[in-house]
């Protein structure tokens, strides 16, 4: 008699979490069903298209008009480059925050806690005229270049992760410079070939963080870069799409699939640390 | 060799510096050139700071937190306070350009007096060039020659008139040579935009035949802070951004100044802005807050569910849940927009053949805010799952026995034991996922741009704009030009919030006395 009730609640708790799975894999599905179909529109969709092909792909492929493949590749590029230096710069500022005694070491982590607090896109405004100032004089760093996007991004990225980073680096042992000072080693040698390679996986771990976060920002790219071809595949996408659905519908499902797949992939490696609560909201959520 | 092995770090060290230096002694002389003196301060001191940290032994932990700032202080710090800056003036479009600027732009604008005096001329250009002599008779006998915006009287002799054929006219002024009817047609936009200073008046072109003269039209008279319109005889004096006349006709362009609180008063006071601001403001805390519950309840939901060592395929479903969180949030919110789509979205077609009726997702307010819940629903509740996962195996079992000797049911014990405890571990996650929701400019923007519009507003409003979509499209969208100064007062509004936020999430975790203790 138990037994059979146990068995009961079982299948109850499958067929609720199947439930939830559709409404988590619906927009999913539908998705790759429109990469597929040829029609390349919304109208009568079905979810098993017939004719399935990849002429969507291939249109994407040769689009001038919408450079698909530039705004992917300025996306990767961009995310690509703000995450490695953000990373080397926050790595070197959390350092002395874990090791060095200095006047204003407390004063300075919480100065970078609040700072931190305020998301940068609040600025938006002022950074927009920033840039149109500094155009007149270095257009090079202007609005409409990838320089200055990278350079906000990065002064956005420095905070939260200084605090990560510092947390992981105070749980390695001071004994193993010390060591190294022993054998003769500069400070900066101590931190580079001692701290910096046992810290590697945190610092993967904020490369990938960082990766994600940049690849998927849209309202300082989108205020920041206005032509076709230095468009992010945010910005890019969507201008494509908007008010386009009935009649791209198709080549648009083919761009979401290659645009997501490697940022699922990315996600995967780093979601277990999520579960610890050690980046809570840090990319999203 | 081992010299330069050691000494490696400190050589690279002063290349840097040397070309760091060099960059900017060159910049340096470029902005000074140009008159950008704020700029170049900015400069020299930044050098400066750079050199003494990477030189004095005392700045030596600067040493690594110097470039990680730099970036944080030009772009986090400065443009906040540059925004409260912004948000008591009138930045904006028509008001774009300092005063002096505008002072410049209007003493530059000449007219076209009743009375004025025609001159005949004839046009001489440097071959290959574009410099130009014009030859000028003010048909009382009286000659002129304007080489390069000087002018002088000349008499019919002067030895520069050449006219190597003698056929009477001039050929050749200098080495200028003279214009035929054909070539002055080509040369005419250039020639058209001459101005000839001439007896404080100016020399230009005023149709084919002849140059006339033009008269400065607006003048500053720095002492009474006027501009004074000579051709109508009005005065114009500053008002909050323009030149103004007594009967309040205004002088485009206007230009930059300092309103005081007037952006903020006209949020709060301004009928036609403050009505649908209030919407906004009151839909961004319903958002926020719908968006936390709804995530929560769904991801604790299945975090229980899961959380059964005995379940079969938890870690598939595991991963299958997951998906949407791993997706860039983006390119799901304009998936989600195009299976919306009133007129041929899937959601539509499905409801269609269940023979029901189909829903204005972005027509109507209600329903689009209804959509974008369930869109952030969907984009949300694998992350609550995670978190509450990693809380749920932290409760200790025993709790769970001794609740059930006592004879607790389930939903007691969820109660009494899961959801107290979640929450105490959780608690600050969900706050910053409050604050987080508060600012989520993308789901909102991406699914519908604030959409449908809220009728009679006069700045661009929409039914599910929150405020910093609506920061946004004030600045950056609004077909009636930007209003920086006024996008700029809901920003530091929206900081003041996040602020509040942070300060109730500090004191209900103690994390504030838990840094100052573990730095």
């Amino acid at each position: 008699m138990y037994r059979r009730q146990d068995k009961k609640i079982k299948l109850l708790k499958h067929l609720i979490i199947w439930i939830v799975i559709i409404f988590a894999l619906f927009p999913l599905v539908w998705t790759l069903s429109a990469a597929l179909n040829p029609a390349n529109t919304l109208i009568n969709q079905k979810l098993i298209p017939t004719n399935a092909n990849f002429d969507n792909f291939k249109y994407l492929f040769n689009n001038e008009q919408h450079p698909f493949l530039i705004w992917l590749w300025n996306s990767v590029k961009i995310s690509f480059i703000t995450a490695t230096i953000a990373v080397s710069m926050t790595a070197l500022a959390a350092y002395p925050f874990s090791r060095f005694k200095f006047r204003g070491r407390r004063k300075g982590l919480f100065v970078i806690l609040l700072i931190q607090i305020f998301p940068q896109m609040l600025a938006m405004v002022a950074i927009y005229l920033l840039f149109l100032n500094i155009q007149e004089v270095l257009p090079a760093f202007g609005l409409n270049t990838h320089p200055a996007i990278i350079t906000i991004y990065l002064g956005g990225a420095i905070g939260v992760n200084t605090w990560l980073m510092k947390g992981y680096l105070d749980t390695i042992p001071t004994s193993l410079e010390e060591a190294a000072y022993i054998d003769g080693a500069s400070k900066f040698q101590a931190f580079y070939k001692i701290i910096l390679p046992l810290a590697r996986p945190i610092l993967a771990v904020l490369f990938v963080l960082q990766f994600i976060a940049t690849y998927s920002e849209y309202i300082l790219a989108s205020i920041i870069l206005n032509s076709n071809e230095k468009y992010t595949l945010a910005v890019g996408l969507h201008l494509f799409i908007s008010d386009m659905y009935a009649n791209r519908w198709g080549v648009f499902s083919a761009a979401a699939l290659i645009g997501a797949i490697p940022i699922v992939l990315l996600f995967m490696l780093v979601q277990k640390y999520i579960v610890h609560g050690l980046i809570g909201g840090a990319v999203k959520g | 060799m081992s010299f330069w092995k050691n000494n490696f770090l400190y050589l690279a060290k002063i290349i840097f510096l040397s070309i760091l230096d060099a960059l900017a002694v060159w910049s340096a002389t470029i902005l000074f050139t140009e008159h950008k003196y704020i700029f170049l301060t900015i400069l020299i001191v930044v050098t400066a700071i750079i050199n003494f940290i990477y030189l004095s032994k005392k700045a030596y932990p600067l040493r690594y937190i110097f470039p990680g700032t730099f970036f944080m202080i030009l772009l986090v710090v400065y443009p906040i306070f540059y925004t409260v800056y912004v948000s008591f003036t009138n930045y904006g479009t028509g008001h774009i350009l300092s005063k002096d600027q505008v002072i410049e732009q209007l003493e530059n604008r000449y007219y076209l007096p009743g009375d004025s005096q025609d001159f005949s001329y004839e046009a001489f250009k440097l071959p290959n060039e574009k410099e130009y002599a014009i030859l000028l008779n003010d048909k009382q006998g009286n000659l002129y020659l304007a080489i390069n915006q000087n002018i002088e009287e000349i008499n019919a002799g002067d030895p520069r008139l050449r006219d190597p054929d003698g056929d009477g006219t001039i050929d050749q002024v200098k080495n200028y040579k003279r214009l035929s009817r054909g070539d002055l047609l080509k040369n005419l936009s250039t020639l058209q935009n001459l101005e000839i200073p001439f007896n404080d008046n100016i020399l230009k072109m005023k149709s084919l035949n002849a140059f006339s003269l033009y008269r400065q039209q607006y003048k500053y008279v720095a002492s009474e802070d006027k501009i004074l319109d000579i051709k109508n005889n009005v005065e114009y004096f500053p008002k909050k951004g323009s030149f103004a006349s007594s009967e309040g006709e205004k002088l485009l362009p206007g230009f930059r100044t300092f309103l005081g609180w007037e952006n903020y008063l006209t949020l709060l006071t301004d009928e036609r802005v403050q009505g649908p601001f209030l919407r906004v403001f009151l839909w961004t805390f319903e958002w926020a807050i719908l968006s936390v519950v709804t995530t929560f309840a769904l991801g604790l939901f299945m975090a229980i569910l899961l959380n059964d060592e005995s379940l079969r395929f938890k870690k598939i479903y595991r991963v299958i849940l997951i998906l949407p969180y791993a997706l860039p949030a983006f390119i799901s919110v304009l998936i989600w927009r195009g299976l919306l789509n009133t007129e041929v979205g899937v959601v539509n077609q499905i409801l269609q053949t269940l023979s029901l009726d189909t829903i204005p997702w972005l027509q109507s307010v209600f329903w689009s805010r209804f959509a974008l819940i369930v869109i952030n629903l969907w984009l949300g509740f694998p992350y609550m799952m995670l978190i509450s996962l990693g809380a749920l195996q932290s409760i200790p079992n025993d709790l769970y026995e001794a609740a059930a000797i006592d004879g607790a049911t389930g939903w007691q014990r969820f109660k009494n034991i899961t959801l107290p405890l979640i929450l105490v571990s959780i608690g600050p996650l969900l706050i910053s996922s409050f604050a987080f929701n508060f600012n989520n400019f993308n789901v909102i923007y991406l699914f519908n741009e604030g959409g449908p519009p809220i009728v009679g507003a006069q700045t661009p409003a929409g039914g599910t704009d929150i405020l910093i979509s609506y920061t946004y499209r004030l600045s950056f969208e609004s077909g009636r030009g930007a209003d920086f100064g006024l996008a700029s007062a809901v920003s530091i509004i929206i900081f003041m919030i996040t602020a509040v936020i942070t300060w109730f999430n500090f004191k209900y975790t103690g994390a504030l006395e838990e840094v100052k203790e573990n730095v």
